[in-house]
């Protein structure tokens, strides 16, 4: 691998996305709408308060899923990964390229949310900011893992998009979202004990709840990074030099 | 100093289910212009993919510059013109030269050079998406030629291009020749042929021919290479029947 390829192919997709401006504006503010909607929907601080924290650490989720699941789908149909396939580039320049840009994208989406939800709508932070940020940049590059991941089961663009809900929704459901994960049943919990996406939510439960960095979150964070590291993994090894 | 840039030996490559690539076996000398012919679906674009390394072999062995297809060695050295455009569309054609540019660590003035060498310094901060079909075409060429790699696999780099620009671009190719590069050039429009220094013809997955365009044109008694091109496939057509028969 190499540092000059690896910040090379940052910049690449971070001017990629500059020229989108919808996909830029759409980035910014659908989780902005969706953060200002659900505050006024609940209309209740306390309830607001155990939602808000979910929706931050999902949108970077879900958005980096599909963002990097498309992405990728069209580097290896245009044949741009093809190209680069013949050049120096090495896998691992390719992935941690994605994973910088990506996570710039992230924390500026990330910044922008928070900063709604804490300011205008309220949102009791109790841990540090930071924290809230770290487990927002594990979350996305947990996305763009699977997102990187999933694409290479889908030929179409079609296919890729709707990998999203299948990868998202059940994990989703199971995450506490709406019941937390005591309430389900024994066979429930176990699967949700497994799901990535359980922690994601778990830690900005605990983020927000507490003043301190609780040995859970924690755990929490180690959970979410590892599942990530997991996921590029699975998602390198499907990246190919040589294919059919 | 090796004579052959690329040595492909019992090329045998297998695509869903199916063999495409029979047995082929070729060589292509340093510092020439060999022309790939035959007809869509003949096994063009497998062979140049073989070439380059990207394409899984089911037998033989092609060596490039010395070395194994594919090696690390060669990516500096290989330029690749895959036969749809491989560029990004969301970026200027500066942007995606210059990225290709860092990815291949070659000087900072390749970019803006290679981009007059295509003849797109008017369209150098366009977006690709926007360009016509034949500028998309010579943007993906651009960044073939960046590096002056020793050699050079386009797959049908001049389709859809105007007369003069066609020209100009069959110049160029002789002169990076002539500056010691290799390159192999896929094309179905026969009259391109005449221009290359070898051709290899190919039908169906088989190399038929693989000689200069006048020993060709003198093995087969014929004038134009269409007709030398329909004589080798008759003749080929005619030793399969007969096989078939025996």
């Amino acid at each position: 691998m190499s540092l000059t390829i690896t910040l090379a192919t940052m910049r690449r997709i971070l001017a990629q996305l500059r020229h989108d401006r919808r996909t830029l504006g759409l980035l910014i503010g659908v989780p902005s709408l969706l953060m200002i909607l659900l505050r006024y929907v609940l209309n209740q601080p306390g309830v607001f308060d155990r939602f808000g924290p979910i929706l931050l650490g999902v949108f970077p989720f879900i958005v980096m899923f599909i963002v990097t699941s498309v992405g990728t789908l069209r580097e290896r149909t245009s044949g741009t990964l093809e190209r680069l396939m013949t050049t120096p580039l090495g896998r691992l320049d390719l992935l941690l390229g994605y994973a910088l840009a990506f996570g710039v994208t992230a924390l500026v989406q990330a910044g922008i949310v928070g900063a709604i939800a804490l300011t205008w709508l309220g949102l009791n932070l109790q841990g540090p900011i930071w924290t809230l940020f770290l487990v927002t940049l594990l979350d996305a590059w947990l996305g763009m893992a699977l997102g990187l991941f999933a694409s290479a089961f889908a030929r179409t663009e079609f296919q890729a998009v709707q990998f999203m809900p299948a990868f998202a929704l059940p994990q989703l459901l199971l995450a506490g979202l709406f019941v937390p994960r005591g309430q389900m049943s024994t066979v429930l919990q176990w699967i949700a004990d497994v799901m990535p996406l359980s922690y994601a939510v778990e830690a900005m439960q605990e983020l927000t709840r507490h003043g301190d960095v609780t040995g859970t979150l924690v755990r929490d964070v180690i959970v979410v990074a590892g599942c990530a590291l997991l996921a590029l993994v699975l998602g390198a090894a499907t990246l190919r030099r040589r294919t059919a | 100093m090796m004579s052959y840039a690329i040595e492909a030996d019992g090329l045998r490559v297998v695509r869903g289910g199916r063999e495409v690539v029979h047995d082929l076996t070729f060589k292509a000398p340093r510092g020439s212009v060999v022309g790939l012919l035959g007809p869509s679906g003949c096994g063009k674009t497998t062979v140049m993919r073989a070439v380059v390394g990207v394409q899984i072999v089911a037998g033989g062995t092609v060596t490039v510059l010395g070395h194994p297809a594919g090696s690390r060695e060669l990516r500096r050295r290989v330029g690749y013109a895959t036969q749809n455009p491989a560029v990004y569309a969301d970026l200027t054609v500066r942007e995606n030269l210059r990225y290709f540019a860092s990815v291949l660590g070659v000087p900072r003035g390749d970019p803006d050079r290679v981009i007059e060498e295509v003849g797109l310094g008017d369209a150098r901060d366009q977006t690709a998406s926007s360009l016509s079909g034949g500028q998309l075409h010579r943007a993906s060429l651009a960044i073939a030629l960046l590096g002056e790699p020793d050699l050079l696999v386009l797959d049908e780099p001049t389709v859809g291009l105007d007369p003069v620009l066609r020209a100009e671009l069959w110049e160029l190719f002789h002169e990076l020749a002539d500056r010691g590069a290799t390159l192999l050039i896929s094309s179905h429009v026969m009259d391109e042929a005449a221009r290359c220094e070898r051709l290899l013809l190919m039908r169906d997955g088989l190399l038929l021919a693989d000689d200069t365009p006048d020993a060709l044109r003198a093995t087969t008694g014929t004038q134009d290479l269409e007709d030398a091109f329909l004589h080798v496939i008759r003749g080929q057509e005619t030793k399969e029947t007969k096989e078939a028969t025996a």
